[in-house]
C-alpha cells in the first residue's frame, strides 16, 4: 500500500514540476494576474474611489466586502460547532457556564504570571493599533482580532483558564462573535436602507455631512474591520478555552 | 528578494515539513508545524506579500499552534501511525 501512496505522490509531484514551466515568473508585468482590466482597475482608481493607501484592504473590506464577510460568518460557525460538538462528545449539560469564582495565579509559576502581565497590555494595544491602521498598514481586522484573542489566550496559560474566563466569561464572548457579525452586515444593511447595493458603502456618506463618498469608504472599511476584529478574537479565546478543557471550561491546561 | 536566504529558507521549509509529518511526538510535531507557517510567512513577507505574510505569522505561527498544542494534552501525545 505505501508503494502505490509513493507512486501516486511521484506521478503529481512530476505533473506539478512540469507545469511549473509555464507559471509567469515573480513579478512578472504581463502575467495574466497583473495584465487582467480587472487587477488595472483595482491598482489604478483604489486611491480614487476610497483614498485607501492599503490596496489590500480595499480589495478585502470593499471591492470584494461579501467575502469578507461571509468569512467572519464561518469564522463564527467553525467556533460555534467547536464548542457543541464538544459538548456533545462529552456529555457537558448545556446553556452557558457560570463565570467561576476563583483567586488569581495561586499554582502558577510567578516569573510566567509577571511577563504576562507586562506583555498582556502591550500585545492587546498592538491589536487596536493593527486593526484600527489596517486600512493604512499591512494589518485588519483578521490580524488584530486574532492578536487579541491570543492576549486572552495567554493569560489563560500564564494564570489558569478561570481567571481567564473571569475577565471574558462565556456568555459574552459568544455576545461578542455575533455582534461582530451584525455589525459587519449593519453596515450592509445600512446601504440598502439608503437606497445603494447591499456593501456599497459610498452612499454612507450622508449620515456624516463633512465628508466625500471616498471618506465614507474609507471610514466603513474601519468599521467593518471593526466588527471582524469582534468575531476573531471572540471565537478564538472560544476554541481554545472549549479545547483546554475539553468544553468544560473549569482546568485547562 | 535575495536568492541565498530563499534557498535556506526553503531547505529548512522541507526539513520542517518531513519532521512535523515523521515524529510521533505529536506535541513536537505541532512545534514544528509552526515553525513550518513561520518560514512560509517569512517567504511572504520576502515578496512583498505584507498582509498575507502578518495573516500567516498571527494565524498559521500563532494561533493554531496553541490550539493544536492544547488539542494534543487533551488527546494522546504520541503519534499510533
Amino acid at each position: 500500500m505505501k508503494w502505490v501512496g509513493l507512486i501516486a505522490v511521484i506521478f503529481t509531484g512530476g505533473l506539478l514540476l512540469s507545469a511549473m514551466d509555464d507559471f509567469p515568473n515573480w513579478g512578472d508585468a504581463h502575467s495574466p494576474a497583473n495584465a487582467s482590466p480587472v487587477s488595472q482597475y483595482y491598482i489604478e482608481k483604489t486611491i480614487e474611489d476610497s483614498g485607501v493607501p492599503n490596496m489590500v484592504t480595499a480589495v478585502l473590506a470593499d471591492y470584494r466586502g461579501y467575502d469578507t464577510m461571509f468569512e467572519t460568518v464561518v469564522v463564527l460557525i467553525a467556533g460555534i460547532a467547536i464548542m457543541a460538538i464538544l459538548r456533545v462528545m462529552n456529555g457537558v449539560p448545556g446553556g452557558a457556564r457560570p463565570s467561576p469564582a476563583h483567586e488569581i495565579g495561586d499554582q502558577h509559576d510567578i516569573i510566567i504570571g509577571t511577563t504576562c502581565r507586562l506583555l498582556i497590555p502591550v500585545l492587546q494595544l498592538f491589536a487596536l493599533y493593527v486593526i484600527a491602521h489596517g486600512h493604512h498598514s499591512p494589518g485588519g481586522g483578521f490580524q488584530g482580532g486574532v492578536i487579541l484573542g491570543a492576549s486572552f489566550i495567554l493569560t489563560a496559560i500564564a494564570k489558569g483558564l478561570d481567571p481567564a474566563l473571569e475577565r471574558l466569561p462565556e456568555k459574552r464572548y459568544v455576545k461578542l462573535a455575533f455582534v461582530g457579525v451584525v455589525i459587519y452586515s449593519g453596515f450592509g444593511v445600512a446601504c440598502l436602507l439608503l437606497g445603494e447595493n447591499f456593501l456599497d458603502y459610498g452612499v454612507l456618506q450622508v449620515l456624516l455631512p463633512t465628508i466625500d463618498a471616498a471618506e465614507a469608504r474609507s471610514h466603513s472599511m474601519l468599521g467593518v474591520e471593526v466588527g471582524v476584529a469582534f468575531t476573531v478574537s471572540a471565537i478564538m479565546f472560544a476554541i481554545y478555552a472549549n479545547l483546554a478543557s475539553k468544553g468544560e471550561l473549569e482546568g485547562g491546561l | 528578494m535575495i536568492w541565498q536566504f530563499d534557498i535556506i529558507i526553503l531547505i529548512f521549509l522541507v526539513i520542517t515539513a518531513v519532521i512535523s509529518l515523521r515524529v510521533k511526538d505529536l506535541l513536537a510535531a505541532s512545534m514544528v508545524f509552526g515553525t513550518y507557517s513561520f518560514l512560509i510567512c517569512l517567504l511572504w513577507a520576502g515578496m512583498g506579500a505584507v498582509d498575507v505574510a502578518f495573516t500567516e505569522a498571527t494565524v498559521g505561527a500563532g494561533i493554531s499552534a496553541v490550539i493544536l498544542i492544547a488539542t494534543v494534552y487533551n488527546t494522546r501525545r504520541d503519534s499510533s501511525d
